[in-house]
C-alpha cells in the first residue's frame, strides 16, 4: 500500500526529470518537449512496455503525459485485433478519452469563471 | 567586434541553467503530482468500485480538475516556474496548457477566443500523440499479420 | 549618421503611468501614476493598455497646462498586434497622428521624429512615447499568461507602463535634445527570445559609438549613459563589447540599463525589465527629473528594441535588433 505510493512518487518523478533534461540539456520548449514524450510512450506501448510500468507504478505512469501516448496506442492496438486495420483509426479515443475531454469540458468552465491576472506572487 | 567573437563573450556571460537543481525540482514535484495522482486513483478503486486498470481514466479527469483551479488562480504558473517539467509534464500541465489558453482568450468570445484557441499550446501533444499511435498500431498489425508478433 | 538639432527642441515634461507591479519599481516614486488594477477597469488588458497611454499623455499636457488642441503631432507606438492600443488611444486623443514601430526603442524614435518635426517648425507641441501591458504583450510574444512554462535566468519581465514626453520649442530652463543617431538593425545571430538582452547588446554598442564617433564625444562626456532595456545580462555584454573597444573599466559606470535596474534586485523578475514601456516609463521621468533638479547635464538615453514577431521566432530566424539614441543637455 505505502509502496505504490513510493513507486509512484519515484516513477513519475523520473518521468519529469527526462523532461527536464529534454528542456534543459536538449534546449526544447515545453511544446517540443512534451509532444517527444507522447511519442514515446505510443512506442513504448506498441512494444507492449507500458502495461508493465503502470502494474508497478500506477499513477506514477498513468499521470505523466507519456501515458496519453500509451492509451491511444492501446485503443488502436485492442481495436485493430478485433476488427482489422480499420480499428487503427477507430479504436484511438476509445480508452484514453478522459484526459482530452476533461481538459475541453473544464478549460471552457474555466474561461467562464477565471480572468488571467499579471502577478508574480 | 564580429559575431563569432561576440557570440564566445555571450557564452561566457551568459549563465547555464542549473541542471542539477533543477532535476531535483522536477523529480520531487513531479512525484508528488503522481502520489497525488496515487492516492485519486485508490479513491475511485475503494469508493467507486473501479479497479487499478481502470481506475486511471477518472484520475487523469480529476488531475485535470485541480489544474483548472490552480491555473485560473494564477497558481500553477509558479508551480510551474519553479518545478519546470515537475509540472508540465503530468496531465495537469497538459490542462494547464488548455486551460490557460482557454482563460487568455476568453476576450475574443467563446467561439472565435475560447474554442479557436484552445488547443493552441496542447494541440501539438494531441497531434503527435495521435499520429504516433497509429503508425505504431499499424505497424504491429502489419507485424501481426505476416506473423513476426501476435497481439 | 548623426543628426544635430540647431534648435534644440525641449523636453518640456513626461508622464508616466504604470500597472500594479510597477509599484516594486526602484523608479516608481518618480512615475506620475501607479495603477492598482492592471487592466484600468477595462474589460480588455488593450483596452487597460489604450486607457494608460491615454492617462500618460494627460499627464504630461497637465504638467505644461496645454490642452489636446494645442498638440500638433502624437508619435507612439506599442507592441500588441498593428499597435492596437495606441492606434485605439489616438482615436480618443484626436490628435493628428503616426504610430511607429521600433519594438521596445519606440520609446527614442518617437521623440527623434518629435524632434525633426519642431525644427522644421511643423510643430509647436508634439507628444511622443511608448508603451507596454504585461498581460497582453506576453500572450502575444510568448504563452497565456496562466500557463506554467519555466523562464530562464536570461528572460526579463514584461512592464506595465506608459511613457510620452511632451516635446516643444527649445526653453532653457528644461532639458533639451541636441542631437540624435538612429540606429540600423543589427543581427548577431540570437535566436533565443528568453535571452533579448544578448540579442539587443550589440545594437546598443553600435549606436553608442557610432554617435559618440561622429560627435567626437567619448563616454566621459557624459553624466550618464543609459540604456533602455538590455537587463543585467544585456548590459554585462555591452560593458564587455566596450572593453574589448578600449572603453577603460571606470569609464563604465557611466552607463547604466533602465530595465536592468527596473525591478532592483528582485529575482523573480530574472534579468530585469523589458518592453517598450520599460525605457519610456524611466526616460520620462526619472532622466528628466533628474535633470531638471541639476543632477545630469548631459544624458544619452539609448531605447533597445528587439525586433522579432512569434511569427519569425517560429520559422526559425534569428533576432534583429536596433537601438535608437538622443544626446539630452541640460544648462
Amino acid at each position: 500500500m505505502v509502496m505504490t505510493f513510493v513507486f509512484a512518487f519515484i516513477v513519475g518523478g523520473i518521468i519529469c526529470v527526462i523532461g527536464q533534461l529534454l528542456m534543459d540539456v536538449g534546449n526544447l520548449t515545453p511544446g517540443h518537449t512534451l509532444s517527444t514524450l507522447v511519442v514515446v510512450g505510443a512506442i513504448l506501448d506498441g512494444m507492449g512496455l507500458y502495461e508493465p510500468l503502470i502494474n508497478f507504478a500506477g499513477a506514477g505512469a498513468t499521470v505523466p503525459i507519456t501515458s496519453f501516448g500509451n492509451s491511444l496506442t492501446h485503443g488502436a492496438l485492442a481495436e485493430a485485433e478485433k476488427h482489422g486495420l480499420v480499428g487503427v483509426l477507430t479504436g484511438m479515443f476509445e480508452v484514453t478519452s478522459s484526459g482530452i475531454s476533461a481538459a475541453i469540458v473544464f478549460g471552457f468552465i474555466g474561461a467562464l469563471i477565471f480572468r488571467p491576472k499579471g502577478n508574480i506572487d | 567586434m564580429e559575431k563569432e567573437q561576440y557570440q564566445q563573450l555571450e557564452q561566457n556571460v551568459t549563465p547555464k541553467p542549473p541542471y542539477l537543481k533543477n532535476v531535483a525540482k522536477a523529480f520531487f514535484v513531479g512525484g508528488f503530482i503522481c502520489a497525488i495522482g496515487q492516492a485519486v486513483s485508490l479513491f475511485y478503486i475503494i469508493f467507486f468500485n473501479f479497479t487499478e486498470a481502470t481506475a486511471g481514466n477518472p484520475t487523469v479527469a480529476t488531475m485535470v480538475f485541480f489544474a483548472m483551479i490552480l491555473t485560473g488562480l494564477g497558481l500553477y504558473k509558479r508551480i510551474g516556474q519553479f518545478a519546470g517539467a515537475g509540472s508540465a509534464v503530468p496531465v495537469t500541465g497538459f490542462g494547464n496548457a488548455v486551460i490557460s489558453a482557454a482563460i487568455e482568450h476568453r476576450s475574443e468570445g467563446l467561439v472565435l477566443g475560447v474554442g479557436g484557441n484552445l488547443f493552441k499550446l496542447a494541440g501539438s501533444v494531441v497531434l503527435f500523440g495521435v499520429v504516433s499511435a497509429f503508425f505504431v498500431a499499424l505497424i504491429k498489425y502489419i507485424l501481426v499479420t505476416i506473423g513476426v508478433v501476435s497481439w | 549618421m548623426v543628426i544635430v538639432f540647431q534648435s534644440k527642441p525641449s523636453l518640456l515634461a513626461g508622464g508616466v503611468v504604470a500597472g500594479p507591479l510597477e509599484n516594486r519599481s526602484i523608479f516608481s516614486q518618480y512615475f506620475d501614476s501607479v495603477y492598482d488594477d492592471e487592466r484600468w477597469q477595462m474589460k480588455t488588458n488593450e483596452q487597460g493598455h489604450r486607457k494608460m497611454i491615454e492617462e500618460a499623455c494627460e499627464f504630461a499636457m497637465k504638467k505644461m497646462g496645454v490642452q489636446k488642441g494645442d498638440i500638433n503631432y502624437l508619435m507612439g507606438g506599442d507592441l500588441v498586434n498593428q499597435m492596437t492600443p495606441t492606434n485605439f488611444a489616438a482615436r480618443d486623443l484626436e490628435i493628428p497622428f503616426i504610430g511607429l514601430f521600433s519594438a521596445c526603442a519606440t520609446s527614442v524614435s518617437s521623440v527623434i521624429i518629435a524632434c525633426l518635426l519642431t525644427e522644421l517648425g511643423a510643430a509647436n507641441f508634439s507628444l511622443a512615447g511608448a508603451s507596454s501591458q504585461h498581460n497582453a504583450i506576453e500572450r502575444q510574444f510568448r504563452y497565456p499568461i496562466n500557463y506554467g512554462a519555466q523562464k530562464p535566468q536570461t528572460a526579463q519581465w514584461t512592464v506595465t507602463a506608459a511613457g510620452y514626453a511632451l516635446i516643444g520649442k527649445h526653453r532653457e530652463e528644461y532639458p533639451s535634445i541636441e542631437a540624435a543617431t538612429i540606429g540600423k538593425s543589427v543581427d548577431y545571430g540570437m535566436d533565443d527570445p528568453f535571452h533579448m538582452g544578448a540579442a539587443m547588446a550589440p545594437a546598443a554598442f553600435q549606436t553608442i559609438q557610432s554617435h559618440l564617433q561622429q560627435r567626437n564625444q567619448k563616454i566621459y562626456h557624459y553624466d550618464l549613459i543609459l540604456t533602455g532595456d538590455l537587463g543585467q545580462l544585456g548590459l554585462k555584454l555591452l560593458k564587455g563589447m566596450l572593453v574589448e573597444n578600449g572603453v577603460k573599466n571606470e569609464e563604465l559606470t557611466l552607463l547604466r540599463d533602465a530595465g536592468a535596474e527596473f525591478y532592483g534586485q528582485d529575482e523573480a523578475f530574472q534579468s530585469g525589465a523589458s518592453g517598450a514601456g520599460c525605457s519610456a516609463a524611466v526616460f520620462f521621468s526619472y532622466v528628466i527629473q533628474q535633470m531638471r533638479a541639476g543632477s545630469y547635464k548631459r544624458v544619452l538615453l539609448v531605447a533597445t528594441g528587439a525586433l522579432l514577431s512569434p511569427l519569425s521566432y517560429q520559422q526559425g530566424e534569428t533576432i534583429p535588433c536596433t537601438a535608437h539614441a538622443i544626446e539630452i543637455t541640460m544648462k
